[in-house]
């Protein structure tokens, strides 16, 4: 996307498309896809930008979904304040678990963060005072300072906002000053540091950030849905969200949300034809690994300039 | 209120108990790290299939007594056989395209592979766990001092731990480990010699595949045979891998059971902390000596 006016171009039409989505798919669809789009980008900041494929940021999704939907339920807290909550605890969740992680690079940190994802899961089944357990946190309303936004199609466009903040912010890093020393780092992590950076610092300003989006998805995905369980922390629920990434094309940051409408809609499309969402999910991965490494989103955008070159041949 | 007496003799009897039921679990971690160590020193994959491995033998085991009447000691033997039949189509058809590419890609790869056989085993069998009977001549328990223990259990440990040693003396110290080891360090070079490196590669996979699925049938009769049963343990293991480090066989073995007996030592505060601390070691470990156990820092 070279040029001011193609850029411009595409906010406004994604921002139309953001409008107009819930008219085209039910509403709840949209926004799952919408929220799903922020985990993937979350993912994404990390393992396109710096070079680390995180398989456990459930932790962070569930995490932050459980704190929010707590609060919400519990101190009947406005949703955008228990959202702000839910960022605030994944981060701080990320701290140690980034602290640690980033300790081992490669195919390890994807093992240690899966790990620790694990072991969250584990404590949050085991509190079943708080936490509800097997049941999950049920019963939490959607306030917005005294209005309740019961209908979902509302729902949708009282968050809306602080999604694409979240696409805002995840954008803007990538294009700071930060961010050109991320692409350094994943780029050649032993040059970034002759250059004086201290790389260590930055992959965990970078990890806690992404969990810090991972939780505005989490907590804003509990409150639409009413409820946070289990599911939200599980092992598959990482692995999709990396199958999104990947589906798109990693370091695009759209190819997320490419990735996290193809998935979702394919979902919901075979439900009605197979029970066995996740045996398409896992075909899926298993075909993009081995005949779409580069992304949907970039195979796709290539195609253009493919076929404007064909054609100049003729 | 009113203390009990001091219950010291019986806390020791406990402490025996979590020692053995802690060997257990290592019998298991062991078993199935040793199985990715293989692989990933030949292949440089890490196998997230491994619990499902895991799971398809003991389902395998299951199916055997079901449908043909076949026992446990003969399944023992015929059902990691058969799982490794799936782990030579697995490496010839997806595996084999992704070498010399980023092992991420071959870990989501099997990732998929996860969810499709286990997801595949849901709908074909159900989530009801099935139950697997303990095989007669182990029914019993054995008296070990203050505790009895059952017989099976024994038998897991040490059949486990005798595997481990079958399998590193046959890596470290014969012919065939040593044509294994080249094709792992100089694998140009030994193809040069005229060896099929490529045979090797799929027979090393289906054999941490067949361990995998060796696994599967010894825990048939300890716990429920169901698709979801392969998914934990993989996950725990892969907290002892990093623990142990992926660079040795002895490495995989001793982290195995050293996890499993303090994890279970530490159960003792709170039955409900053991897979949590599984977790807690690695997160130590990690802090300690980021490398492993016996890892090298160049296998970061």
């Amino acid at each position: 996307m070279s040029g001011r006016y193609p850029r411009i171009a595409m906010v406004v039409g994604s921002a139309v498309v953001a409008l107009v989505l819930p008219r085209v798919i039910y509403s709840v669809l949209a926004l799952d896809i919408l929220l799903w789009a922020l985990f993937a980008m979350s993912v994404d900041l990390l393992v396109g930008y710096v070079g680390l494929l995180s398989f456990g940021h459930a932790a962070f999704w569930g995490g932050a979904a459980y704190v929010a939907a707590l609060l919400a339920r519990d101190l009947r807290l406005a949703f955008p304040l228990a959202a702000l909550a839910g960022v605030l605890a994944a981060m701080a969740l990320a701290v140690p678990v980034g602290y640690l992680s980033i300790r081992r690079r490669g195919i390890y940190f994807a093992m240690v963060t899966l790990a620790f994802a694990q072991m969250l899961f584990y404590l949050v089944n085991e509190l079943r005072g708080v936490t509800g357990g097997e049941n999950g946190v049920q019963g939490v309303p959607r306030l917005l300072w005294g209005v309740s936004v019961t209908r979902p199609g509302d729902f949708y466009y009282a968050a809306l906002p602080l999604v694409l903040l979240g696409y805002l912010a995840v954008y803007r890093v990538t294009r700071s000053p930060f961010g050109h020393v991320l692409a350094a780092i994943r780029d050649n992590e032993a040059r970034a540091q002759a250059l004086g950076y201290p790389t260590p610092r930055y992959k965990l300003v970078a990890f806690v950030l992404s969990a810090g989006i991972a939780g505005l998805a989490g907590s804003l995905y509990a409150i639409g849905h009413g409820f946070a369980s289990l599911d939200l922390l599980h092992w598959t629920t990482s692995g999709t969200v990396v199958l999104m990434v990947v589906l798109g094309g990693t370091g695009t940051l759209w190819g997320s949300l490419v990735g996290a409408a193809i998935v979702l809609f394919l979902r919901d499309q075979l439900s009605s034809v197979t029970e066995a969402s996740d045996a398409v999910t896992g075909a899926i991965l298993i075909a993009i690994v081995l005949g779409f490494r580069r992304g949907l989103w970039r195979s796709l955008a290539a195609l253009p300039a493919r076929a404007v070159r064909r054609l100049a041949r003729t | 209120m009113r203390r009990g007496p001091r219950r010291t003799s019986m806390d020791l009897g406990y402490a025996t108990l979590q020692v053995f039921n802690g060997l257990v679990n290592g019998a298991f971690y062991a078993l199935l790290s040793l199985g990715l160590a293989v692989i990933f020193g030949m292949l440089r994959v890490v196998n997230f299939a491994h619990g499902a491995f895991y799971m398809l033998g003991a389902f395998a085991a299951y199916l055997l007594q079901l449908e043909l009447g076949i026992g446990f000691w003969p399944a023992l033997v015929l059902a990691p056989a058969a799982v490794a039949l799936v782990g030579i189509a697995v490496e010839r058809l997806l595996l084999r395209r992704l070498y010399g590419l980023d092992p991420l890609y071959g870990f989501l790869l099997t990732f998929g592979l996860t969810l499709l056989i286990q997801d595949g085993m849901r709908v074909r069998f159900g989530l009801q766990g099935q139950p697997y009977a303990t095989p007669t001549e182990l029914g019993g328990s054995l008296s070990l001092g203050a505790i009895a223990y059952p017989a099976y259990r024994l038998f897991v440990i040490a059949f486990s731990l005798a595997v481990c040693v079958a399998v590193w003396y046959a890596i470290e110290r014969t012919r065939l480990g040593m044509v294994v080891r080249a094709s792992i360090e100089r694998r140009d070079l030994t193809r040069a010699f005229g060896i099929s490196v490529d045979r090797w590669v799929t027979g090393t996979f289906a054999f941490g595949i067949a361990l995998a699925g060796l696994a599967g049938v010894l825990a048939a009769p300890m716990r429920n045979v169901s698709p979801t049963m392969g998914a934990e343990p993989v996950i725990l293991t892969f907290a002892v891998v990093v623990i142990g480090g992926m660079g040795s066989i002895a490495g995989a073995v001793v982290a195995g059971f050293a996890v499993g007996v303090l994890a279970s030592l530490g159960a003792i505060v709170n039955p409900a902390l053991e897979n949590i601390l599984v977790f807690a070691l690695m997160a130590v470990v990690l802090l300690v000596r980021p490398a492993g156990l016996f890892g090298s820092l160049e296998a970061r």
